[in-house]
């Protein structure tokens, strides 16, 4: 098992230094600099000043390098377009607020998603089957920012309670959490169905019922826990998804999280937030995919990991 | 339940706690701030302006400002030597004098009386000097250090040549200011009121680099005084009651939100939690209209939208070429039908709301000098392609494209060009969208046949657009290189009379006109919105609504 997660983690290292590399190549080959806005251009001398401060004017290897080595420091450096706050207080700042939301998403969609697709399964083709699949159809296409826009046209414009957009307090999170939770709860729902379904026409779900269990017992105990296990397999990046937020929510509800900056430092050129928001997601993707691998060979036997456990 | 599944839970929720706390030091700020908002909502007695400012402020560190986002906090927080009063009228603001030599380069400005920072500190001339210098300091890499470009050495100093030692801003005491410019300018003391030129509290920033990062330490001379800001969610002002003139301020403060989404922010302009609103969206500006809504308002903007046509590319060569594309659009009904906020058809690059020697509009002086004729437009087409012996099918073969940066208005107005276009020109034009930074890279490089560009004014001054076209500016895209409109713009830059400068620009605008390198299209407006009870929100045309004197009545 220490075998196993320190070659794990090794992977995860070299991943990481993949995924960096990527960035820093993809992210200079595209046109546009950090300093450059829609309707206003800057004179060249401004222009050399800029690139010498943020130490743009040196070769591409050198800035590579240097990169390489305040990021093994965990220092992201300084944003291009912020002279208030460095990336790390950027990302320190977001994260916990796009957090927060994707946690209570993933709770809003974790109960009702697998809930709702068992529904469906036990009523196969009949009426409750037909309304969670249309409800996990409408999750799967409806795109979010029409989903906010919706709910901030019918619920947030009528229910005085419900602020509109903002961050402070519980009420502000409501609608984008279940913006947010919509489309995942959709999927896991629509999983939690096929699987049920399979398992439940298995052999030993009726050796259970033969043996004179309660039909409840035997949904509960056999069909349930063992249809659950797809969607184990999806967490690892679901999680990490909604946890780092999403950029549509986040710009119609205005709320200061971090998925904003993936196409806000992108549409800037504001290089070092690149990097750090990609690299920052790489690392908790790999950690949760990680804790996935692990949870999954605790909750079904049938994986082992290492070859003392064949 | 099972025992693992309960297990593998447990696993997710430490993992996610630890996620969020290992960054929480910013979640203490951002998890308690019901006491703000609601606060100020609530207490009756304050008047309170709420509103929204669209972006994160990068600096409210004056020179490192890079945008509206950053000046419509500035502006009302620090105030330079001049400023503007209540009706938009340029006045004395931190100078209560100042005297301009004979020559027209030397400037000496005097200090108000008895004016303080917000920490208590006077606002002294030596603060001025530091601040010119610090905003001209390559190191500090200002994005606007090119304002600053008229005193004396401060070129030379900000490109790495010269020394800080000699640029032309000496405080002769703590109360007299002397600057010497590289060439007499006109407006400069107009200038003084850009924020660029906003003074900074040299003790504070000497002891303190990070001043301006966080509320706290941030100290200014303005009107208003910063007291809260919680980085993309909301920026809090207060009113600054050691201001000279705070007896003038009614206002006890103002909350921006930082609400990116203009839709969200119309909405909650709609709900009534904002008493003003600046980035309207389109289609709600033309159904405002519609209904002659009192609450919008039109604002004078200084800025113009263009088309480049590139002069490298045969046939926009020839001139004809040119003024027959500029002939064929219909801008009445482009801002009519298609921009809808108020914009004014283009009536050359200089924009309205700019005045002459007189006082009069410079507009006025040089009159409309653009023609929409599609008759004639075709004409003067024929007759080019002929010049450049190209047939009109050997144009439409070679597929020229309009190039824009992605947005729904510039394409929609880049649509209705290309159909006035074809209905009388009979041409093809194709259309290209590119994110802006690609645009702004294509043409600097000469990569495009026609492109989308707008330009927003700095100053008071036809100067501030007419400069864009002169042979060596760095914004020439189109590359125009035309000595005698050089001529003219450079002795308007370096004389301090008035009706030698208005009549050489209106020369050179007649001359730009006549020559074509941009084809106008409109002069832009920034429609705003304003609640029935708020009062005294003035436009001065190259800044945000004004603020400063506003007012809250029952």
């Amino acid at each position: 098992m220490t075998k196993y997660l320190l070659k794990r983690l090794v992977m995860v290292v070299i991943t990481i230094w993949i995924v960096i590399t990527i960035t820093f190549a993809l992210m200079h080959s595209v046109p546009g600099n950090p300093f450059a806005t829609e309707n206003k251009n800057i004179p060249p001398i401004v222009y050399e000043n800029l690139l010498k401060k943020y130490g743009l004017d040196k070769p591409y290897s050198e800035q590579y390098v240097m990169y390489l080595k305040n990021i093994i420091r965990g220092d992201f450096g300084d944003s291009m377009k912020s002279d208030t706050e460095t990336v790390n207080e950027m990302i320190g700042r977001g994260f916990p607020v796009s957090a927060r939301l994707g946690v209570q998403a993933l709770l809003i969609a974790l109960i009702f998603g697998p809930a709702l697709g068992a529904i469906a399964a036990l009523f196969q083709n009949k009426g409750p089957d037909y309304i969670a699949m249309i409800i996990s159809i409408i999750g799967v296409s409806v795109p979010s920012f029409l989903l906010g826009a919706f709910l901030i046209q019918f619920i947030a414009s009528n229910i005085e309670w419900i602020p509109i957009g903002g961050w402070g307090e519980f009420r502000h999170t409501i609608l984008p959490s279940f913006a947010l939770a919509l489309m995942p709860l959709a999927q896991t729902a629509r999983l939690m169905r096929s699987s049920m379904l399979e398992i439940l026409g298995q052999d030993y779900i009726k050796t259970a019922r033969s043996k004179g269990i309660s039909k409840t017992a035997v949904i509960i105990k056999h069909a349930v826990r063992n249809a659950i296990l797809p969607i184990v397999s999806i967490l690892g990046t679901t999680v990490s998804n909604l946890l780092v937020g999403s950029f549509v929510i986040e710009k119609i509800f205005g709320i200061p999280g971090l998925g904003m900056f993936f196409t806000t430092s992108v549409f800037n050129r504001d290089y070092t937030l690149i990097m750090g928001v990609t690299v920052f997601y790489a690392i908790i993707l790999v950690t949760a995919l990680l804790v996935v691998d692990i949870a999954y060979m605790l909750v079904d036997p049938r994986i082992r990991l290492t070859k003392e456990g064949r | 339940m099972s025992k693992k599944l309960l297990v593998l839970m447990s696993i997710f929720l430490v993992v996610v706690i630890l996620f969020t706390g290992c960054t929480s030091p910013a979640d203490d700020t951002s998890g308690e701030p019901e006491d703000t908002t609601e606060g100020t909502k609530d207490t009756g007695e304050k008047k309170i302006l709420r509103t929204n400012n669209s972006s994160e402020p990068g600096s409210l560190d004056p020179p490192l400002a890079q945008g509206t986002h950053e000046s419509w906090i500035l502006t009302n927080v620090f105030e330079g030597l001049m400023t503007y009063d209540e009706n938009g009228e340029m006045v004395y603001g931190m100078a209560e004098d100042y005297e301009v030599s004979e020559d027209g380069l030397t400037y000496t400005f005097t200090i108000r009386d008895g004016v303080t920072w917000t920490n208590g500190d006077p606002v002294t001339a030596h603060d001025f000097e530091f601040s010119w210098k610090r905003a001209l300091d390559p190191e500090l890499a200002a994005d606007y250090a090119h304002q600053l470009y008229y005193i004396k050495g401060g070129e030379a100093y900000n490109s790495g040549e010269g020394s800080r030692d000699d640029v032309g801003v000496t405080a002769l005491d703590d109360k007299t200011l002397e600057v010497t410019l590289e060439s007499p300018t006109a407006y400069f003391a107009e200038l003084t009121a850009f924020y660029t030129y906003f003074p900074v509290n040299k003790n504070v920033v000497e002891s303190n680099p990070d001043w301006a990062k966080n509320a706290e330490t941030h100290v200014s001379n303005g009107p208003f005084k910063l007291v809260e800001w919680k980085h993309n969610d909301q920026i809090l002002i207060e009113k600054n009651e050691d201001y000279y003139n705070a007896d003038k301020i009614k206002l006890d403060g103002v909350d921006f939100d930082i609400l990116e989404d203009q839709n969200t922010a119309w909405q909650k302009y709609s709900g009534g939690e904002y008493d003003l609103l600046v980035d309207v969206p389109t289609s709600v500006v033309y159904q405002l209209q519609q209904q002659e809504n009192p609450e919008l308002r039109i604002g004078e903007q200084v800025g113009t939208y263009y088309y480049n046509v590139n002069p490298d590319v045969k046939p926009f060569n020839n001139v004809k070429i040119r003024k027959a594309l500029s002939m064929a659009l219909d801008r009445e009904t482009i801002v009519t039908d298609i921009t809808q906020g108020g914009q004014i058809p283009a009536e050359g690059v200089v924009p309205l709301g700019l005045k002459d020697e007189n006082g009069n509009d410079f507009r006025d002086g040089v009159g409309n000098l653009i023609e929409y004729d599609p008759e004639g437009a075709k004409a003067l087409l024929d007759e080019g392609l002929a010049e450049e012996g190209m047939t009109l099918e050997e144009f439409n073969n070679n597929g020229y494209v309009l190039l824009y940066n992605t947005s729904e208005s510039h394409k929609k107005i880049a649509q209705a060009a290309q159909e006035m276009w074809r209905t009388a020109l009979g041409i093809e034009i194709g259309l290209e969208n590119v994110e802006f930074q690609v645009k702004l890279d294509r043409e600097k490089s000469g990569d495009y046949d026609i492109s989308r560009a707008g330009w927003i004014g700095d100053y008071m001054d036809p100067m501030t657009i007419l400069d864009l076209w002169w042979s060596e500016s760095a914004f020439n895209d189109v590359n125009y290189n035309n000595p005698e409109y050089d001529a003219l713009i450079l002795e308007s830059k370096s004389t301090n009379d008035q009706n030698i400068r208005m009549e050489n620009m209106r020369q050179a605008e007649r001359m730009l006109m006549e020559d074509m390198p941009v084809i106008s299209v409109y002069f832009y407006t920034q429609p705003y919105v304003q609640k029935p009870n708020v009062e005294g929100i003035y436009k001065v045309p190259i800044r945000y609504p004004g603020i400063t004197y506003a007012d809250i009545t029952e």
